[in-house]
């Protein structure tokens, strides 16, 4: 009765971000039922590997939408960055780490140029980006001379396509793999526990030991499956890596630093923000900063797992990243939404896309029914909006 | 007369909360009827009932409108009855015309479903008469002041052939010539048969102008209350609101300045986009630590320009001037520097620039010292919401918890949420940019007791309002503020409302009285 009462009372306080977690197993499930080989080992590891650059633009493009801008350049930026690092290491040979190293500078100095328009000169980051997005694109056909460049091979091309694998030995699956998992598993409940013990201490209401217990398990059976899957297939995905911890890092930026709350007060109340304290101008400068850089991370795995930098790479990532915020719950107008609820949203897109692909639906029709999954998210989130004014 | 509304014990409740509980209400045709309530008290909630924003079935109750029983479903339902709802915040949209305003969503229709321009120009212009206007309709609404877009919406109303006219604070962003215009028009309109309900805090003005008043106060009718009567007066009224006596409205507090905390010395201030036009001249001040200053001046005086301009040159340009803080000279270019110096302004505007009111009462009350919870760049959130429980329970906010968003709270919580923030960074001095606008009366004298508080833990206090009685109220001394320039200053014990207005009233030109001028 008592579980009952706090689950249900989780639950509605976190309407936003549970409705679309619900969404998302839902979604899972369907195609579950519909498609034997959905949940299997090597699509699992494929469903990973093929969205993980969309998740990563996902997380500078949340931060960017919080603080009520949009970015609508980092599909070229992406491509700009791919090709930088393609001429750095096919064309004149250079090693691996040094293609990586070129593509993030270049990102950098794309996040400063147009983190300087929006934050100092004042132009809405919609026009900046805009203007952004054809100028990176036509320096990427300038910088590849209109050709695309490939192969990419050895270490650059287990960026996105290597699995650390073997280290522990296997029995049909991976040891280390699976010891990873635990590791995380374990971590995360070092650090729910520690920070149940942190309210305790507080004397701040807590959900009983039993319903705390029970969602630990939950997760942990969740993610040890997830891992077994994987361990079962090729091992521990690289790429994997770079995500877990780009978004363990941001999630962390965003909801406990300084710099992530300043970021919700300019998107939820620029002048009361200016009036607190807050540089608003830095912080505009460095999210695009932040974007250029995240943007150019995505650019190295893409063209890794292209393993080749063509001219038009990266098209449209832009509306993907930004749909998956809003499918996540941000707000079009600032100051809502979080990195782990752009994930779930550019997950959702992503198990729609490769579900639909696995039961050959046809290409125009996936376009149809993401288009609309968009529209009924955005939907969903005025109607509770609604919901929650009219209860005042 | 005749009975035109009658509202029969109307409740209506919400998850959670009983906002009405068997209210009733009885308007009689051809009346003024003033409705009065401290906020969160249940009045917009009823008039939300009366105009079917709260559609029927939603509430439990009836309402009898001209001897019908009225069940509303919407908006559009109650208008079409002749009762139509003007909100404090208006609805017209900032570009169109004064006609294209007025026929808004109620457009007149010609041959071929195509609008009649001429014809509705010259509706508006006659509908503009009744209501005292002389406007080209064609005029966008955006290049009229506040007072003549009240007007408009009145005309708006008319439009819709007005039986039962419902006013929420129609005066609150009016100056004084433009509320006096406004009531005048309301007694013109009810000579001409209209009724009307006025929501408003001013008690002066419901005085003057209401025939009867129905008083309520959590979410109940306490009385109503025939205005001609001998006993009709404010105390009475404020009585019923607050339910207790405020035999005084302004708390007790003993007065003992310390040393100095601040000084400003000959502070100019420019337009920040108007080449050459100063807004403020050479004005200078101080304040001591255990006392509170008063700055006096009328709309447009400048006196939220200095304020802004003082704290980390907020507003303005070309700033030039001296302060002293603790007797030695500070620079304070950035608001982050006026925090660190321990100066706060709280804002006479808390939706426009003083609150996040799509976020939480606790991350709105860390806003400002939000460096004090994170020592390394990280925030102790345990820490976060002790502090903003801590303050929730000392400033009496009135709300279930913290994490509520501070947009659901009525004005005066959200003022003490501001106040609340600008406290955690530790202040010695607090600058108050009319700290009670469009708070009702009972919060009022919660929020002067809390300015008690501050000058007793030995803060220094500066109060800016456009209410002489609060300054003279709560001030130890006062200054005036008269077009950009300081043109007096006067001991609480010497100053009345007159000399303050004379001196508020001198124009750039005059000289400046001898006397009453210290410093």
């Amino acid at each position: 009765m008592n579980a009952i009462a706090s689950v249900r009372d989780a639950l509605t306080r976190n309407m936003r971000q549970s409705g679309i977690l619900i969404a998302f197993v839902a979604i899972v499930v369907l195609f579950a039922a519909l498609h034997p080989s959905f949940l299997s080992p090597t699509n699992l590891t494929n469903l990973i590997l093929q969205y993980s650059y969309i998740l990563i633009l996902a997380i500078g493009m949340v931060m960017i939408i919080i603080a009520g801008q949009i970015d609508l350049s980092v599909g070229s930026v992406v491509a700009l960055t791919g090709a930088v690092s393609a001429v750095v290491v096919v064309r004149e040979g250079m090693p691996w780490w040094a293609g990586v190293l070129a593509a993030l500078v270049v990102g950098l100095l794309v996040g400063i140029w147009q983190g300087f328009w929006v934050a100092y000169v004042g132009i809405p980051g919609f026009i900046v980006t805009l203007a952004g997005m054809l100028l990176f694109r036509g320096l990427t056909f300038l910088v590849l001379d209109n050709r695309s460049l490939s192969p990419f091979g050895g270490t650059y091309y287990e960026v996105a396509n290597g699995f650390l694998n073997g280290l522990l030995g296997g029995y049909g699956f991976d040891v280390f793999t699976l010891v990873i998992f635990g590791i995380a598993v374990v971590g995360y409940g070092v650090s729910q526990w520690r920070s149940r013990q942190g309210k305790v201490a507080y004397q701040q209401s807590v959900e009983s030991l039993p319903l705390f217990a029970l969602k630990i398990l939950v997760v942990a059976a969740v993610v040890m499956w997830f891992g077994y899957q994987l361990a079962s297939s090729r091992g521990l995905p690289v790429v994997l890596i770079i995500l877990a911890v780009l978004i363990i890092a941001y999630t962390l930026v965003t909801q406990k630093s300084v710099f992530g709350r300043h970021i919700y007060a300019v998107g939820g109340n620029r002048h009361a923000a200016e009036l607190s304290g807050v540089a608003v101008r830095k912080i505009n400068f460095w999210i695009f900063v932040n974007m250029g850089f995240l943007a150019s991370i995505a650019g190295v795995v893409f063209s890794s797992r292209m393993n080749s930098a063509q001219p038009g790479a990266g098209n449209m990532f832009e509306l993907d990243a930004i749909a998956a915020c809003f499918i996540g719950g941000a707000s079009t107008t600032g100051g809502v939404g979080r990195v782990g609820g752009a994930m779930i949203g550019g997950l959702i897109m992503a198990v729609m896309s490769n579900g639909m692909q696995l039961m050959g639906v046809p290409q125009s029709m996936q376009q149809v029914i993401k288009g609309l999954v968009l529209l009924l998210a955005v939907a969903f989130d005025i109607w509770n909006k609604k919901r929650a004014s009219v209860a005042r | 007369m005749s009975t035109i509304l009658e509202m029969r014990s109307i409740t209506k409740e919400f998850p959670g909360v009983k906002a009405l509980s068997d209210v009733s209400l009885t308007v009689e045709q051809g009346e003024i009827h003033a409705i009065c309530g401290e906020n969160g008290a249940g009045k917009s909630t009823l008039m939300k009932v009366l105009s079917g924003v709260y559609p029927h079935g939603t509430y439990d109750g009836e309402i009898v409108f001209d001897g019908a029983t009225a069940e509303f479903g919407s908006i559009s339902d109650s208008e079409q009855r002749g009762i139509v709802i003007i909100h404090q915040e208006l609805a017209l949209v900032p570009y169109l015309s004064v006609a294209e305003n007025i026929f808004l969503g109620n457009e007149m229709r010609g041959r071929f479903g195509l609008i009649d321009w001429n014809d509705a120009n010259h509706r508006a212009a006659t509908l503009m008469e009744r209501v005292g206007l002389r406007e080209n309709p064609t005029t966008p609404i955006g290049q009229l002041g506040v007072g003549k877009q009240q007007l408009i919406e009145i005309a708006k109303a008319l439009s819709k052939e007005v039986r039962l006219l419902i006013l929420d604070e129609p005066t609150a962003a009016l100056n004084d010539t433009d509320s006096e215009h406004l009531l005048e028009l309301l007694r013109a309109l009810r000579d001409q048969g209209i009724t009307c309900i006025i929501i408003s805090h001013k008690l002066n003005e419901i005085e003057e102008i209401a025939d009867r008043t129905t008083i309520i106060r959590d979410g109940q009718t306490i009385e109503t209350i025939d205005m001609t009567e001998e006993s009709a007066t404010q105390d009475r009224i404020i009585r019923g609101m607050v339910g207790r006596d405020l035999e005084h409205r302004y708390p007790e507090r003993e007065s003992v300045p310390g040393e100095e905390v601040l000084r400003v010395e000959n502070w100019n201030v420019d337009h920040p986009t108007q080449a050459g036009r100063q807004i403020i001249y050479d004005a200078s001040f101080h304040v001591r630590a255990g006392e509170v200053i008063g700055i006096a001046g009328l709309m447009g005086a400048g006196r939220t320009e200095l304020a802004m301009s003082l704290f980390g040159r907020s507003y303005g340009r070309n700033i030039r001037g001296k302060i002293y803080k603790d007797g030695k000279e500070i620079q304070v270019r950035t608001v982050a520097e006026a925090i660190e110096h321990h100066i706060a302004y709280a804002t006479e505007d808390r939706k426009q620039y003083g609150l996040n009111l799509i976020d939480d009462v606790r991350h709105n009350i860390s806003a400002a010292g939000l460096r004090q919870l994170a020592p390394g760049g990280w925030i102790n959130g345990n820490e976060e919401l002790r502090i903003a429980e801590e303050y929730r329970t000392s400033m009496n906010v009135k709300t279930p918890n913290v994490l509520v968003d501070v947009g659901t709270l009525s004005g005066g919580n959200q003022q003490k949420v501001v106040l609340s923030k600008w406290l955690y960074t530790d202040p010695d001095v607090l600058i108050l940019d009319e700290p009670t606008r469009g708070i009702d009366v009972g919060a009022k004298y919660e929020i002067y007791t809390i300015i008690n508080k501050m000058v007793a833990a030995g803060k220094a206090v500066v109060v800016i309002s456009s209410e002489l009685p609060e300054l003279l109220g709560i001030c130890d001394r006062v200054y005036a503020l008269a077009f950009g320039r300081m043109t007096g200053e006067l001991p609480v014990a010497d100053a009345t409302q007159e000399r303050l207005m004379e001196l508020m009233t001198l124009e750039r030109d005059q000289p400046l009285p001898t006397n009453g001028t210290a410093s």
